[in-house]
């Protein structure tokens, strides 16, 4: 049990301190300082510009995709490497939020899933951030129950091998940034939801795709409708056999965990330093008997996940692999991340209702109010965590699934009719 | 960076857990709440005689030379099985306090008896009911004796010494002193834990020595009860494992409408925020841990923090395992009241949670937030 860096960590975190010492947008750092929830914070340049300028510069010098080997772009470091680096990044990791479902999801499922000719051609400029992807999962009817998709894939009656796409994506970050798309699809409803997909990746400029902003309830729009019509994808961008494509989709959904999960910040740094500048009754609010209980509540989660986050790394660099106890990661921080919003706001008083550069910390605490119920959804609902936490952690029974061995297109289906 | 026990403690762990599986059964807790025994001797003796009471005594005092690290690890495991023996009163408070504050003749005097187990401590800071505060205190000490009463004082009626903080003029020192001597008597308080004994201890002109120096008595007492929050952390984080272990257990082999009651969500749900909070406090007691075995600067946020997530974790599982167990979990003859019990005492020992939760945003103001953020 250590908390120190070993003599090799300390001097890898020296060469990190002096590179991006030498090489960091400075000019950047205080705007990037006031990044919240859904805003990286950047008003004097191009967000998309800025993101793509400093990933490159990254890349150039290994520093790229730390977790990639070297002849995809990535760095090839260690897991512990990983954290020294994102420890000291510091706030100019706001600036790879563009880029966050590329390496973490979509990359990922590239390099286990595609041919070598492809991911020579993909994955390089994706962790150079040349190239921006999306993740096409979900549809109007099928979030938590991916499986039950109803975009469409058949084969083109033409010989050509292609496959012709019909269909909807929702929800979909980023696709209006994007160049490429990570799709899965229905080719089979004539048997049971699981067995009937197929996994396909393409260009997201590619004839018959069509983009939509959907305006989110925080006001932002982040997130996109995807409509499919007769969208052509040749053969060979197919990931995985046909018939796959759930398998190939839980290689995203893993590190779609573990990305989105791990390292997460509760905002609890921030609260406690608004409590320490703000008064009440003439005192520091944190010499207030309720609201240090109510701090110290929030201080314990944002440490227990920093610190389960360590653990997880020494299992890690000791060669264990981490398993689906990383849930914990999006479920305490989503929770806490609204709950403490809440609370910053109760601490404003009336005043909490104005949400303009004047409120406390730019209106941090307004912009995560608004932001972090999507938290609780994205990536895994909370229910949806919980359910993985008690079925995969603790060993307890499924849930009954009435649909398991029923044909998809006899599944009754929200709204819309059958397949 | 390595936030993990070494294969040797996890050894030392798995050793533990099978002397405790042998001579700690529920059975043997339920004698103590039972029975007219404050606590189970033989079990007592056993843990001196695997060297586990002294393990972080320095051997030239008799005890074993390891160190912190694994009197956590054995922390955990008591906290398991609630052993039913003044551990924490005697090692974790007592033994501490001596090694970090005592003089060479007091250290000689009780530390090797201590890790023999012939001799128990208690500590007798607590004077009433209401928040424990330097103000509080009437106990006095004139030099040479000590008058007055303390309570509640866990494991008070069996401790062959106690430490006591009491006012020395106007300010506050430690003292030890043998209950052996003169002028004291020792009242039984019911409590809602009779695993863990509580008694009022009524001191007339009983000699005493005093700990470090005049006046310090309330810093050396906050110190050592920061070290031995980690490990009473620890204690509760072994009993918020098994609290969760016993629900899970149940949910699997209970059945109702048909079905085990572990695949209804609403249970399921209840049993994954009993992993999640102890999970939190696992990694915040590791945090502990490191502090403690390295007395790092952090220690009074670590303690603090640690203490704050493990009290959390302790109610949190052993209320919800008698949710998850229904009637039978409402029944004397299953163990789940054993564990909400005993939650619920270790919750308020060595200050109540809310005073931790004071202290942790006290600490932190003073200090810097980057230690929890
Ligand atoms: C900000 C944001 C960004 C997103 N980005 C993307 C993206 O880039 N690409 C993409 O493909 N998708 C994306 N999503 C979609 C996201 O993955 C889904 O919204 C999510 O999986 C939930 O699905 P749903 O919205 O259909 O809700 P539903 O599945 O309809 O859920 C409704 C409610 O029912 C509960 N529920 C559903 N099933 C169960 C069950 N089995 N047990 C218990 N409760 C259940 C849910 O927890 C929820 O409370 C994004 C979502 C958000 C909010």
């Amino acid at each position: 049990m250590d908390f120190n860096d070993t003599p090799q960590e300390a001097e890898f975190r020296k060469e990190v301190r002096t590179w991006l010492d030498a090489n960091a947008p400075k000019h950047l750092e205080d705007e990037l300082k006031r990044a919240s929830f859904g805003s990286n914070g950047l008003e004097s340049e191009d967000p998309i510009k800025a993101s793509k300028a400093w990933q490159k510069k990254k890349a150039e010098a290994g520093w790229a995709c730390l977790h990639w080997p070297k002849e995809y772009g990535g760095g090839a470091r260690s897991a512990m490497e990983r954290v020294i680096w994102s420890q000291e990044e510091g706030p100019y990791a706001v600036l790879s939020g563009l880029f966050t479902i590329g390496h973490g999801m979509c990359g990922p499922t590239v390099m286990e899933w595609a041919n070598e000719e492809w991911k020579e051609r993909l994955l390089p400029p994706l962790a150079s951030g040349e190239e921006v992807w999306c993740q096409l999962f979900s549809e109007p009817a099928s979030g938590s129950d991916l499986a039950g998709l109803r975009t469409r894939a058949v084969k083109a009656d033409d010989g050509s091998g292609d496959w012709i796409i019909n269909g909807q994506k929702i929800w979909t970050s980023g696709a209006q940034n994007s160049d490429w798309g990570l799709l899965i699809t229905r080719t089979d409803p004539d048997v049971p939801k699981h067995k009937g997909l197929t996994m396909f990746f393409l260009r997201m400029d590619s004839p018959g795709v069509k983009v939509v902003p959907i305006k989110q309830a925080n006001g932002a729009s982040g997130f996109n409708e995807v409509y499919f019509d007769d969208v052509r994808i040749p053969d060979d961008q197919r990931l995985g056999d046909v018939g796959n494509g759930w398998k190939v989709s839980l290689t995203t959904l893993m590190n779609e965990r573990l990305s989105i999960g791990s390292g997460m910040s509760t905002g609890f740094p921030e609260l406690f330093k608004f409590c320490m500048d703000m008064e009440i009754d003439g005192e520091a609010a944190t010499a207030d008997s309720g609201v240090r209980s109510k701090l110290a509540q929030f201080a314990v989660k944002q440490s227990g996940l920093k610190y389960t986050g360590m653990r997880a790394i020494s299992a890690l660099s000791k060669g264990e692999t981490p398993g689906p106890e990383n849930s914990i990661g999006k479920l305490v921080a989503g929770a806490t991340m609204q709950e403490l919003a809440m609370y910053a706001l109760d601490l404003q008083g009336e005043a909490g209702v104005v949400w303009d550069e004047d409120s406390p910390q730019n209106g941090r605490f307004q912009a995560m109010l608004m932001r972090s119920p999507a938290t609780r959804i994205e990536g895994g609902s909370d229910e949806i965590l919980r359910n993985i936490i008690g079925e995969r952690v603790l060993g307890l029974p499924g849930d009954i699934r009435v649909d398991k061995d029923v044909p998809f297109k006899e599944i009754p289906t929200s709204g819309k009719a059958k397949a | 960076m390595n936030l993990d026990f070494s294969d040797e403690q996890k050894q030392l762990r798995d050793q533990v857990r099978r002397f405790l599986k042998e001579n700690c059964p529920p059975a043997a807790v339920r004698a103590i709440l039972e029975g007219d025994d404050q606590y189970d001797a033989k079990l007592y003796q056993g843990l001196a005689d695997l060297g586990v009471l002294g393990a972080a005594i320095p051997e030239e005092y008799g005890g074993v030379g390891l160190g912190h690290l694994e009197l956590c690890v054995v922390a955990e495991e008591l906290g398991r099985v609630l052993a039913p023996v003044p551990v924490a009163s005697t090692v974790y408070l007592g033994a501490e306090c001596l090694m970090q504050a005592g003089s060479e003749e007091q250290k000689q005097a009780w530390l090797p008896q201590i890790s023999a187990g012939e001799a128990i401590g208690c500590w007798a800071i607590n004077e009433g009911t209401g928040r424990m505060k330097p103000a509080k205190v009437a106990l006095t000490f004139d030099g040479k004796t000590v008058s007055g009463s303390k309570a509640p004082i866990t494991d008070g009626g069996i401790a062959d010494f106690a430490i006591v903080l009491a006012k020395e003029g106007s300010d506050l020192s430690l003292c030890l002193v043998d209950l052996s001597g003169s002028g004291v008597s020792r009242e039984t308080l019911d409590s809602i834990d009779p695993t863990r004994g509580q008694v009022k201890l009524t001191f007339e002109g009983t000699p005493a020595t005093r700990i470090g120096s005049a006046g310090d008595g309330w810093h050396i007492a906050t110190q050592i009860m920061d070290r031995a929050a980690i490990l009473i952390g620890f204690e509760q984080l072994g009993g918020a494992d098994r609290a969760l272990e016993m629900g899970r257990d149940y949910a699997l082999e209970r059945m109702a409408f048909g079905r085990q009651i572990g695949s209804f969500q609403a249970v399921k749900h209840i049993l994954a925020d009993m992993y999640v909070s102890a999970t939190l406090a696992r990694s915040n007691c590791y945090y502990g841990a490191w502090a403690l075995s390295s007395s790092a600067a952090e220690l009074p946020i670590a303690a603090a923090t640690a203490r704050v997530s493990a009290t959390n974790a302790f109610q949190h599982c052993a209320k919800n395992n008698i949710q998850v167990h229904g009637g039978m979990g409402f029944t004397w003859a299953f163990d789940c009241h054993l564990y909400y019990r005993r939650s619920n005492a270790l919750a308020l020992t060595i200050g109540s949670l809310s005073t931790w939760e004071s202290l942790l945003i006290e600490r932190m103001s003073a200090g810097n937030v980057e230690a929890a953020a």
